[in-house]
Parts: C-alpha cells; structure tokens; sequence
C-alpha cells in the first residue's frame, strides 16, 4: 500500500486525497485561510490573492483556493510575507471604488469629510448598505487595512434599481467573480458574466442590460455570494441591519423540493431569507419564490379573526361562537344524513401533523374516509 | 402515485434529489423543472454541464431545460403512453434491456412485449409526431445508462390516461434496469410542498397513514386501538374530485375545507363553483379570504408556515423542521388546534401539548415514520421509511426488492385525450405554471416583486398559429372551450407548438380553469388538465 501522503501546514502534517486544494485541506482541520473570490464548489478564479500562501521552494506566493496540495508541501498560512501580501491586496480592493465604511476610513483625514468625498462619486449618500455584515470590511479590520494608500477609483457605472428584487450597485463591487460563478457553476442560469477589459471591467447581463431584461430569474444566488455590498436585496437596503435579525432556520413552503432556509426576523417581521449553507438538499440555493416571496406572511390582508355568515354576510366573530356552530353543525348533518355526507379536504401546504390530526378528525371523530386534499389537481 | 404504486408496490420518488446528479443519462418528461422545481432543476443542470450527463426532455412545450437537453422530443398533446411504448418496443428490439433484471425482479415481462410489437418506429411517429429517428435516438441513449434517471410531474399525471403514462415510464425504467441504484429510478416530482406529506399522513380517502388500506382488519384493529374508538369506517371515501359532484347531487351536504382553494385549482370551475353553492354547510380554514373561504359558512383564520412548528416531508421523501420564526396575526391559530377543538366539542377530546406531540403519536402508528423523531431531524431531515430509532432512513427505494417483491410490468395501449380538436374548437389548451407564482397564487401575489414580473395570465401561442389567426402580440383575446371562457393578452413564444396554446392557471381573475375539463383518470381522479379543445378569436 502507498503511504499516505502529507501536507504540512503551519509545522503540522495533515494527510490530503488527490486533487484537494491547500485552502481544503487547510478549512477540513479548522486552519483559517481567508478568501475572498472563492466559492464552494466551483473553479477557482484566483482573482483576489487575499487567500495567498507561502509554499517552500514556490517563488512566489501561491493562490491556496487554486493550488492543490502535495506530498511534503510546506506551507505557512500566517507569515510575515503572507500577511504583507493580503494587507496589499486588501487595500487594492478598498481602494477600487466606493468602501466607505470605517474600514476604509484614513488617518488624518476627518471621518465625515471622507464619508462626503465618496457620496459625491456614487447615487449614495450614505454609509454602505451592508456596514457589519461585509467579507471585505471584515478582513480590513482583522489585518488592519486602511484604504487611503490607493487613490479612490472613480465609480464608473450606476446604481442598477429597476429590478423588483436585487440592488446592483457597481461602486461597491470588488469584481470577485463570486456572483458569477453562483449564476453559471451553482444554478446554471448563466445571465451573467464579466464584460468590458481592463479597468472598465463590469459584470454584465447578456448585452448589459438590466438584470429584469435578461435571462435572469432573481433567484438571488447572487445577491447570496457576494462578499460585499455590490449586490443586496432591495427591500433590506437601509432598513434590516444583519446584527439587530434573529435567524430562523425552517423548511420553505413553496414547491416539493423542501429547500432549507433561514428566515431573518426583525421586530416580528421577516425581513430576508437566505438559503442554508452547507445543507441539503439545497445547499444554500433558492429560486425566486423561497427567497422573496415572503411578503404574504405579513400582508394585511390575512385573517385575523373568524368570519361567520348572518344575514348572508361574512361578519367577524369570536372563537368560540365559531367553533361551537362548526361542531353543531357537523354533529346535526352527520345525525340527520350520517357520516359519509361530511367531506374533509386537507392540505399539502400544511404540516405532516396537521394532516395527521385532520385524517384522525375524519375517521375518528366523524367516522368518515371522505378526505382528500388537492394534490392530484 | 397509483402508478408507481401498482408497478413497485411504493408510489413515492425512488432515489433524491442529489442522487439525480449521479446519473449518467436523465429523461425528464412533462415536468417544467426551472419554472417548478427550479432548485432541483440546478442539480440536473450541473449533471449536465459539469458532470457530462446526457438529458433528455420529451415535452410539448419546448421549455428552457429543453436549452438543456442533448435530446429534445416533442410529442402531441396527450401522446406519452405512444412515444414511451416506442422507446421500449426499439430497446427490446435492439437487444438493449436488462435481462438479469427483468428476469429476477419483475413478472409479466411477455405479455408488455406483445403489446409493444406494434410501437415501431414509424408508428409511434404517427401517433406522437416525434420522427422515427428520434425516438430510436432517445431509446439508444437511455438504454446506454448505467444509471438512468426517469423525472416526471404533472404533464404526465394530468391527464385522463396519467395512471397509465405513469405505469409506463415505470416500465422503461424497470426494462433498464434503472431501479435501486443511486442515480437512477422513477421520480414524480412533487408540486406543493407538502404533497408528499399530506398522502403519508392519510389525507387520502383509501388509507390511513403510511398507506395503510382503510378496509383492512388489522389496520382497523390497529387505529381503533391507538385512537380508543370502535366502528372505524371501512368503505374507501371520496376523492375530492367526486367530492364535488356528490355536492352537486345533494349526497354530500358539508365540507371542512383546510387551506385549499379549489375554486381556483379545480377544473371546469364554473360548475365546481355551482357544487360548492349547493352544500348545506362549509367551513374554510385558511390563512386569506380565498375565492373558496368566500363561499363559507364559517372562515377560521390559521396560521402560515412562519409561525408554527412542525413538519413537511419534501418530494425525495425526507422528513424536515419546520419553525416558528414570527407571531400569527391577531386570533390565528394553529391548524392542528382547530381542528382538536372542533373534535373535542364533538365529543371526541383532542389535546397535544405541541407539534411533537402529535408527531411522536403519528409516527407510533406509522411503520415508515416509526424511528424519526424531532431530534433525530434537528440538523437534518431523514427520507422514510425508517422504522426504527436505530434506521439511517433511506435514500434510494427498491434496492434489491420491491415492497411488493417483483415489480410489475403492465401492458399499456395507447388511447387518445378525451377530447379532441375539431372544426370549432380547432386548438388545444394545456395549462401549468410559471416561476414566479405558485398555485392559486394566494401567497406569491402578496409579494409585489413577483406579480411585477409576472402580472397576469396571457395565452402563450406560436408564431405559426398567431398568423394563422390573424391575431398580434400582446392583442387581447378570447379563449373558449365547451364549459367557458377567458379574456387575457397574446403571448408569441418559440415554447409553443402550432396548434397548441398554454394559459398558466395562477390567475384567479381569468381562471384557466374555467376551460379545462373535468374528465378524470379512473384510477388517480386527477383531471385532464392538460389537453382540452378550445378556440380563439379577438376581444371584441
Ligand atoms: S439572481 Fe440568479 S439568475 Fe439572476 S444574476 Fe443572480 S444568480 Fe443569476
Ligand atoms: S457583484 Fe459582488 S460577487 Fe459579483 S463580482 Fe462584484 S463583488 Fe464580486
Ligand atoms: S426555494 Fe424554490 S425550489 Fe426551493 S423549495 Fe422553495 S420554491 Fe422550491
Ligand atoms: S480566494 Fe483564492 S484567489 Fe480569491
């Protein structure tokens, strides 16, 4: 038998399969390496050199998304060379349009007088959207990254609104390619990809149009990926902050498939989804309707109250009015024309309990088979 | 479901949803997987692109996975028995099936062949429309699987012939032996969330839950005592489907209605609405005020996914979590608590701490659901059956054995849709959904996002047939048929055939459903949604 192949990473040897990249290897025991452009389960891009490593014997520093391991590779994750790689491509992309968040803020120069500079260039005014919940400004505070090193990239296209559902703002955008990949690698919708050269670089909707005249279908795997506030859910710009939602993790109502999702509440309120990473059977995607489609559960137009009918009228009425008449009325009719002239129809939006509970009703209370739901329709 | 049940003994999807990107070849029929099932569609399309999985698609409409496909065929409306039954008759012929497997795991193989001698190529291009040359194509390559995945959804079960088409393609993948096998198997794809729920829950008027047969003795026995009652019903109810005729004739005098809308997903509407009218007493129990809960006698308000516990069991048979993340609205309740104090006020006491509660008693009298419990769920759901708290759950059925012990072929002749075009109804109308909306709509047109993308219902044609009539894009018209009509805007897309139209059925204002028709498969009770015969002509 062979022997079993080692990698060592940081002093430690850690045994690795054929074709496992270090960042894998280094993320299976727990060793953090930062990423940026990286997204599980597609091709690497090496497009943002934050996740560099030094390799012995490598001349330079080595891309550890992109890299796979190697018997007897010696790799450091933390050294000094490293972290003065990261720290320089962390200010490049601070630098590249408009991060104003505290990250980005400069010595010497007055916070708001910053702030003011970078509203001019951009439709916004204010702080960046996602301020707290933000791959970039997070790794900026851990390396301690200012961004006045670079001179601010002038934002070269406009804030994308048009949309119902997702806010493309360009200003913000680090071209990590991330949103790419979830589009054409995760769901295979392939609407969007990077357009123009150089630094008029953009990623572009099939003839860059706007997304809604694309072949987008607002699934909002995008909006999901991106590390930073290029891409956000319209309706939580400016009015969910990520630290104030609690999250709650349950089962979408829409279709079959049962995709696993996280519900994030503020003030008794869905205010966004997102889909669970990391479990099955969706793995973090969603479509359209699981993702946005949760205005229903505060519409104002649901029922609050029971409804009875007097006078020909559906007038609103007390609970136990309510079921009182029900159970009369169901004991009258299964007295006076027995059981099987009762019907129950259930439901396949309900839950198993539920239905459990109404298929018992049906036979053991009513003692009738007469349920059915509308699945077959 | 009665199809693949009479087939394996089993009427759930055979393998997961994961397992669809082991296959090598997939053939998806009648099933507009992006609009309906648009996650599960992204795991086919990684098979496909990233994997190197041949895909089939055999659709009237040519839909966007069709993009997708290496094969695309396109039968007649109502053609599915045909065009199956041909693939068969080139891979019998061809010498392409698996014998060991029909040999050791099925019965009547002879006399399915018999039936399948006159399926020849040419004929079954006279039947379907699909030329010869592509059906013997299509069989080659889905013979060529090692692991072949068969996904299917309404477009197969929607029609008067649906128990038959679903029998058939349980056939081809049983010739193939392309049943317990990761990456292989007959999937019916479910199209609410908790369809798959709601039949093992015994919201089904033949069983109790788990398919336990409601006429037999020891399942009677079994329920009498878990439930403390005598003299269980042992006559099979009524199909919701017969439900409303039963209305109409005056048999059937009260319905306690759970979050269904059948005034706007039943077919032929107009007359379902003259049954409904016609009941003594009917209680609705909804989250809105439907175009059903507006014809109640009482409206009992309920709670919405967001704000209950519980569970579904989604399409790949996995039973999953569901949390309370928000406060109902005002009085409304939970489903299950209304439903126990209606009981209770009826003389039979019913009371549950929780939703756990009422699983742990469900799963007591349910074999397949036996050994899953809240926390064995907490992180993961499991797939039933498993029985026993020690049981991993099962992914893939079939492995070995079927239920039944060998799987059944059935021998399956083709018969036309009810009904057919003529001179003055010289179109046929097929009707499903789009992404943007699901069902009746009672949910997503909450959702402003959504209806702005998909605003209303349109009649999508072909350029062919838009000429044809004399009609232009985006012109308003009447579509009509032998039960009603419907007023909604042209639609030109390259999705259509000549001499079809489609009209999704979300939209209650113009209710497609108006003009469908009520035929029903014997078997399943589901009506032929999906062929009638209709006409256009300009609004006036
Ligand atoms: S929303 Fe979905 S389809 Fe649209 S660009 Fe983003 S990933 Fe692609
Ligand atoms: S929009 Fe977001 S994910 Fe896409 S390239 Fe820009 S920063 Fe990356
Ligand atoms: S997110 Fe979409 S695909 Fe997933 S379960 Fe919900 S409706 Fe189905
Ligand atoms: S994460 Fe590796 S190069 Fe961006």
């Amino acid at each position: 038998m062979d022997k079993q192949q080692l990698v060592v990473i940081n002093g430690n040897e850690y045994p690795f399969s054929p074709g496992e990249t270090i960042l894998e290897v280094a993320r299976r025991n727990s060793i953090e390496i930062p990423t940026l452009c990286h997204l599980k389960g597609t091709t690497p891009t090496g497009a943002c050199r934050v996740c560099v490593v030094e390799v012995e014997g490598a001349r330079t520093l080595l891309a550890s998304c992109a890299t796979p391991a190697a018997n007897n590779m010696i790799v450091k994750t933390e050294s000094p060379r490293v972290v003065t790689s990261r720290k320089l491509a962390i200010e490049l992309l601070l630098s590249s349009g408009n991060h104003n968040c505290a990250a980005r803020a400069s010595e010497g120069k007055d916070w708001t007088e910053f702030q003011l500079n970078v509203g001019k260039d951009d439709d916004s005014e204010e702080l960046c959207p996602v301020w707290g919940n933000c791959e970039l400004q997070n790794l900026a505070y851990k390396y301690q990254v200012k961004g006045e090193k670079f001179p601010i990239t002038e934002t070269k296209y406009p804030m994308e609104t048009v949309n119902p559902f997702i806010v493309r703002d360009f200003s913000r955008c680090i071209l990590c390619g991330r949103c790419v990949q979830a589009c054409n690698e995760v769901q295979v919708n392939n609407a969007i990809s990077f357009g123009n050269r150089g630094a008029a670089t953009k990623i572009v909707a099939s003839g860059d149009r706007p997304l809604k005249d694309s072949d987008c279908v607002f699934c909002g795997e995008c909006v999901q990926a991106c590390p930073v506030g290029a891409l956000v859910e319209k309706d939580t710009r400016y009015r969910v902050r990520h630290w104030e939602t609690e999250k709650v993790r349950t089962t979408c109502s829409y279709c079959g498939v049962g995709c696993q999702l996280e519900l994030h509440v503020q003030d008794d309120k869905i205010v966004k989804v997102t889909g669970v990473e990391d479990a099955k059977p969706n793995y973090g995607s969603l479509c359209v309707k699981g993702r946005f489609g949760f205005n229903f559960v505060s519409s104002p137009e649901r029922l609050t109250k029971p409804l009875i009918r007097k006078n020909g009228e559906l007038q609103e009425s007390e609970w136990e009015e309510a079921l009182d008449l029900v159970a009369k009325n169901l004991k009258d009719i299964k007295m006076e024309h027995g059981a099987d002239s009762i019907g129950v129809l259930t439901s396949a939006r309900i839950t198993n309990e539920e239905n459990y509970i109404a298929n018992k009703f049906a036979r053991a209370v009513i003692k009738t088979n007469n349920i059915d739901h509308c699945a077959r329709l | 479901m009665a199809g693949l049940a009479a087939a394996f003994g089993s009427g759930a999807m055979t393998n997961t949803i994961a397992d669809i990107g082991e296959a090598d070849v997939i053939l998806i029929t009648g099933s507009n997987t992006t609009e309906n099932h648009p996650v599960l569609s992204t795991v086919v399309k990684r098979a496909v692109k990233n994997k190197g999985a041949k895909l089939i698609v055999v659709d009237p409409r040519k839909i966007k996975i069709a993009g997708f496909a290496h094969q695309y065929l396109r039968p007649n409306l109502g053609s599915d028995v045909a065009w199956i039954n041909g693939l068969m008759h080139v891979i019998i012929k061809e010498d392409l099936y698996d014998k060991a497997f029909v040999e050791e795991r099925t019965v009547d193989f002879s006399s399915m062949k018999e039936i399948l001698e006159k399926y020849t190529p040419k004929y079954t291009e006279e039947v379907t429309g699909i030329p010869a040359q592509q059906i013997i194509d299509a069989a080659r390559m889905y013979a060529g699987a090692e692991r072949g995945s068969i996904l299917y959804c309404m477009g197969i079960t929607q029609h008067t012939t649906g128990t038959d088409n679903v029998k058939s393609l349980a056939n081809l993948a049983m010739l193939c032996g392309n049943l317990g096998i990761r990456g292989g198997g007959v999937n019916p794809l479910r199209g609410q969330n908790n369809v798959q729920g709601a039949c093992d829950m015994g919201g089904l008027p033949n069983v109790f839950t788990g398919y336990q047969p409601v006429n037999n003795e020891d399942a009677i026995k079994k329920m009498e005592t878990a439930w403390g009652v005598t003299d269980l019903n042992k006559k099979v109810g009524l199909k919701v489907t017969e439900m409303l005729p039963k209305a109409h004739d005056g048999e059937l005098k009260a319905l306690y209605i759970i979050g269904e809308n059948p005034m706007v997903s039943d077919p032929d509407l107009n007359h379902a609405e003259d049954c409904l009218s016609r009941l003594e007493f009917m209680v609705v129990q909804d989250i809105f005020l439907t175009e059903t809960a507006k014809m109640a006698d009482v409206v009992l308000p309920s709670r919405c996914f967001a704000e209950k516990e519980g569970t579904f069991s989604n399409t790949e048979r996995r039973v999953q979590r569901v949390r309370k993340a928000v406060n109902p609205p005002g009085g409304a309740k939970d489903d299950w608590k209304i439903t126990c104090e209606i009981g209770t006020r009826m003389g039979y006491a019913m009371a549950y701490t929780d939703s756990e509660a009422i699983f742990n008693e469900l799963a007591k009298v349910t074999p397949s659901y036996g050994g899953i419990t809240y926390d064995r769920i907490e992180e993961e759901g499991l797939h039933w059956p498993c029985p026993t708290t020690d049981h991993p759950g099962t992914p893939v059925l079939h492995i070995g054995k079927f239920p039944i012990g060998r799987g059944n072929f059935h021998s399956i002749d083709y018969i036309p849709p009810a009904e057919q075009v003529d001179d003055e109804y010289p179109l046929y109308l097929t009707t499903g959904r789009v992404i943007y909306h699901y069902h009746t709509g009672t949910m997503t047109m909450k959702t402003d996002g959504l209806n702005e993308q998909a605003p209303g219902c349109f009649v999508e044609i072909s350029a062919g047939d838009v000429a044809k009539y004399n009609l232009y894009d985006g012109e308003a018209v009447i579509v009509s048929s032998r039960r009603g009509l419907l007023k909604a805007e042209i639609k030109v897309s390259s999705k259509a055939v000549d001499g079809s139209i489609f009209i999704p059925f979300h939209f209650a204002r113009a209710a497609a459903n108006k003009l469908t028709n009520a035929a029903l498969d014997p078997v399943s009770g589901i009506p032929e949604y999906k062929v009638c015969a209709v006409k256009i002509e300009k609004a006036a």
